[in-house]
């Protein structure tokens, strides 16, 4: 027993200083996903910023400026053109000069003023539906403030109903407390399973594994050597990722660390499998690099990373089930925003175990029968 | 054949230097250094010289691949620094791997290279049959590249450089990793294209028997021209030293070659056929009888007697390479190895064909045959890497596919071509693989220390080993395979590519090893080191079609025209007579076994 945990220790050694040795690839482990971390924290963003709009505006009164001011006010919108002509309206926004064009009628005050009720047209261009959508939100919920200001200010009756509403875990609701957490799985499972998958298939390669089979290594030894480099650097690349979101993007940490890094283990234990099983099929490390390169795609897109598991059609839904970067993400966000402890998650603990053990029971399967 | 008094020649170089930096060395190290030669139109001119001595650096000047330091290099009396372009339209270039494409068929591959030279369709039309009948490979047109046997792609690179007629042809080490038969014709081909065609050949070479028959030979060591002259002016220095010695009755010849090298005034000692070779640095005085008390002769010198002695005065190295095991086994004469009736097919090919044979304690035993003969399938098999489909093996005394992983710490193993781990240093690769077979604490400290010793690796244990020249990376590779100190070792062409001095350093230490009981088995393309071997196998089509003592595989060949056959004869007879038969069965080699008669 010694013996074979001395072998893995030893195997574990030249994993580290192979990959360590080297300048390039000592800093290719760690500063991608560092960096990628950042890039993603300022680029993805659904948060709207500097929205070019344009105004129609046919009233020219103290209302209409009021309304606009808000607007302008907002920090969201910034207004690139006055128009003065209905025909105006397609050539801006055919030609991507404003998202937005808010056209302000001739009696808009007259019809505040009446206490009729005034109407607004806002024209959004939809190619972008999801920018446009967000935009237009906007807008509804500035001409809902003014509305109420104004009401009040000319003593109005206030509206029937007035919605309240308060984001719990990201009060701002900023794009960026849910991406970067989320990238502490989507970072480490690229590299965790490329670092597993190409170490066997580069000794394949290179002829060296010939040279380790010969020795008294056992197959699952091998295996073990591989994993826990490839886990430890996973695990660094995460606490490097963490320490981005604290630090650097100032994203409050609401849970405990040890709980956090207990869902890692067996996230990484699930990547290096994955890695494992790569490695085990792919006869070059092309194939290995081919091979994961169509699996972090689907990874992705079906964790729930940038996109809601729920509103998925229910087969796909079924389908990332048995994607362990979508527990991943889950209990990053959850032990990060709200500081859920390990009861509540273990519906993403135990498939993340179940996934860990289905991987690297069939890799070293395959391992022991490709010899054959 | 010299060129006219006007004409310039084929290739001339002046002062030429070149030297390679190295990422952890500060001091850029000289590839060549000061070098001045010539080859001549119409002549085959033969670069030698051990490994790192230039003579790649030497062709991809010559090819306009590089670009000199400092000198002059005229190629077809044009400057190649400033023209390499016109050069380059004028010369065919094959390097050391030549890059066949190995998803395309034999006819892709000519096709491709025809188009890359740009010649023409009637050009084409003249050329291929002539091509595909020098290389006799127009049954494999539709075979894919990367299927054919290592002889058959140097043939097949030959012909995709000579899709077009090149001025000057540059070969670099064309013959390495080839078999015998297939050395023989590649040889054949290169000869008549030099005779019939008058064509300019530049080759480098390892083998001393190629660069014998050149019209001319370039001798470098450590980027110097050492000589440059006819191959016969190099033996005729040793005129007068060389002498062959008979061994004692039952006794190997390596054991007299390693009392022979012992002696300081020798320089160089091998098997020669059923006798030692020795050549020694002065010619005996009158009255001298140093060499009563042997049974020696006096022998005219070959070219390889006087190419030792000029290296010697240049270099050391090689002769002291003995070893030391710390627990010598006994000899105890059982077999350690058996094969019985192994069998190993890759779908409907069969690529090991019921093969048999014993190879007993501390014997050193040789698997020859030409590429693809099945004699790698055989080791991986006997190392626990493949397992077999039929037949029965056991090595140390269990099957190793059933044995405990321990088991395998019985065996050391040294592949074909490098693998250990390129990006770790010498020490780091040593201390994985001691580790590896659970050597640890002093006892590892120890055998790390008397790896780094016996193989002379100490000055570069912290040099990062892919970037060790082959020979290290050869000796580092061995000194691993050792450190656990293995009953039996496995080595697969461990000396292809390998220089006449390292190749001599390698065989004494493997002698040494055998002489301690440690059991060797070996396979080789060069058959003059067959005769290192107590016993030898010879291989082909996946059947042992001869095996026995070198003397009793040498008698196979044996006729009239030749009374005393070298191995080589005899490999090439063996092989040629059975691929006969089984031409005359008409498929699959059939059931006989030439086999010698056993002692």
């Amino acid at each position: 027993m010694l013996a074979a945990w001395l072998r893995i220790l030893a195997l574990s050694r030249k994993e580290l200083l192979a990959v360590l040795k080297d300048r390039r690839s000592r800093l290719s482990l760690l500063v991608p996903p560092i960096v990628q971390a950042l890039i993603f924290g300022y680029a993805a963003t659904y948060d709207l910023n500097h929205v070019p709009y344009a105004v129609l505006d046919q009233d020219h009164s103290a209302a209409s400026r009021q309304l606009l001011s808000g607007l302008d006010g907002s920090g969201v919108f910034e207004r690139v053109a006055d128009l003065q002509r209905l025909g105006d309206i397609r050539a801006f926004i055919d030609a991507r000069r404003a998202l937005l064009v808010l056209q302000i009628d001739q009696n808009f005050e007259r019809d505040l003023l009446s206490g009729r009720g005034a109407a607004l047209q806002l024209i959004a261009d939809g190619r972008n539906s999801n920018t446009a959508g967000t935009a237009m939100g906007y807008v509804t919920s500035i001409v809902g403030r003014f509305s109420a200001d104004w009401g009040a200010a000319h003593g109005f009756a206030p509206p029937a109903v007035q919605l309240i509403s308060r984001a719990w875990f990201n009060p701002n609701l900023e794009t960026r407390w849910f991406m970067i957490p989320g990238m502490i799985g989507m970072l480490t499972l690229i590299q965790t399973m490329m670092l597993t998958g190409m170490s066997v298939a580069r000794e394949r390669e290179q002829g060296t594994f010939d040279q380790l089979l010969v020795t008294p290594f056992r197959a699952y030894e091998i295996m073990a050597g591989k994993a826990l480099p490839s886990m430890l650097v996973g695990a660094i690349q995460a606490a490097g990722v963490l320490l981005v979101a604290q630090f650097w993007f100032h994203i409050p940490f609401a849970g405990s660390y040890l709980t956090l890094f207990i869902g890692l283990l067996l996230f990484l234990l699930a990547a290096v499998g994955i890695g494992l099983l790569l490695s085990a099929v792919a006869a070059t490390m092309q194939q290995a690099m081919l091979y994961s390169m169509l699996l972090i795609t689907p990874f992705s897109l079906l964790s729930g990373l940038s996109t809601p598991l729920s509103s998925m059609p229910s087969a796909v839904q079924y389908l990332t089930a048995i994607n362990p970067l979508r527990y991943a993400i889950d209990i990053t966000r959850r032990v990060y925003l709200e500081g859920a402890g390990l009861g509540l998650l273990l519906p993403d603990l135990w498939p993340l175990a179940l996934l860990a053990a289905l991987t690297l029971a069939t890799a070293s399967w395959i391992f022991r029968h490709r010899m054959q | 054949m010299n060129a006219s008094a006007g004409e310039p020649p084929a290739l001339l170089a002046q002062s030429l230097r070149k030297s390679f930096r190295r990422a952890e060395q500060a001091a850029p190290v000289a590839a060549l250094d000061g070098v001045s030669l010539r080859a001549h139109h119409g002549e085959l001119t033969a670069l030698v010289g051990p490994d790192g001595a230039g003579k790649t650096t030497l062709m991809r000047l010559a090819a306009g691949l590089l670009r000199a330091d400092g000198g002059t290099l005229q190629v077809l009396g044009i400057d190649v620094a400033g023209e390499p372009q016109q050069v380059q339209d004028r010369i065919s270039y094959m390097p050391q791997r030549f890059g066949l494409y190995e998803d395309l068929s034999v006819a892709e591959n000519l096709d491709l290279y025809a188009d890359l030279h740009g010649v023409g369709a009637d050009e084409r039309a003249e050329r291929y049959p002539a091509l595909m009948a020098m290389t006799a490979l127009a049954p494999f047109r539709t075979r894919l590249a990367g299927q054919l046997s290592g002889g058959m792609k140097q043939k097949l690179g030959l012909a995709c450089t000579l899709v077009r007629s090149p001025q000057l042809l540059l070969l670099d080490e064309p013959t390495v990793g080839v078999d015998p038969l297939s050395r023989r014709e590649l040889w054949d081909i290169v000869r008549r294209l030099v005779a019939e065609q008058g064509l300019t050949v530049l080759l480098s070479t390892a083998y001393l028997d190629e660069a014998e028959r050149c019209g001319r030979v370039i001798l470098l060591h450590q980027g110097q021209v050492l000589f440059e002259g006819a191959p016969q002016q190099v033996a005729d220095r040793a005129m007068g030293r060389s002498f062959t010695a008979v061994p004692a009755p039952g006794q190997p010849a390596r054991m007299l070659q390693a009392r022979l090298l012992d002696q300081p005034d020798i320089i160089d000692a091998v098997p020669d056929g059923a006798r030692v070779r020795f050549v020694r640095a002065a010619a005996a005085p009158a009255g001298d009888d140093s060499l009563r008390n042997l049974d020696a002769a006096a022998v005219p010198p070959r070219f390889e007697d006087g190419f030792m002695l000029l290296l010697r005065s240049h270099a050391e190295g090689g002769r002291s390479a003995s070893i030391s095991v710390s627990r010598p086994i006994a000899h105890t004469r059982e077999a350690v190895v058996s094969v019985q009736q192994l069998v190993r097919r890759f779908g409907a090919f069969v690529a090991v064909d019921r093969i048999t044979f014993d190879v007993r304690r501390g014997e050193i035993f040789g698997l020859l045959g030409p590429n693809g003969a099945g004699k790698t399938t055989t080791f991986r098999m006997l190392c626990g890497l493949l397992a077999p489909s039929d037949g029965a093996l056991f090595v140390a005394g269990a099957d190793v596919r059933s044995a405990p992983a321990s088991a395998r710490a019985r065996l050391g193993y040294v592949a074909q071509k490098f693998s250990l781990y390129g990006p770790l240093s010498v020490q780091e690769n040593l201390e994985f693989f001691a580790s590896a077979y659970g050597l640890r604490g002093d006892g590892k400290r120890e055998r790390i220390a008397w790896a780094l010793r016996q193989f002379e690796l100490g000055a570069q244990a912290r040099t990062t080993s892919a970037q060790l020249p082959a020979g290290f990376q050869q000796r580092l590779a061995m000194a691993a395979a050792l450190l656990h100190e293995p009953e039996i070792l496995f080595l697969d062409e461990p000396t292809s590519g390998a220089d006449p001095l390292a190749r001599r350093a390698f065989w004494r230490r493997i002698t040494a090893l055998a002489e301690q009981g440690v059991t060797v088995i070996v396979t080789t393309h060069f058959m003059q080191e067959a005769e290192y071997c107590d016993r030898v196998a010879i291989m082909d089509a996946g059947q042992v079609l001869a095996q026995g003592s070198p003397a009793e595989v040498r008698e196979l060949a044996r006729t009239d025209a030749t009374p005393e056959p070298s191995m080589e004869d005899a490999f090439i007879a063996v092989v040629e007579q059975a691929r006969a038969r089984s031409r005359a069965a008409g498929s699959v080699p059939g059931e006989q076994h030439t086999q010698a008669a056993p002692r």
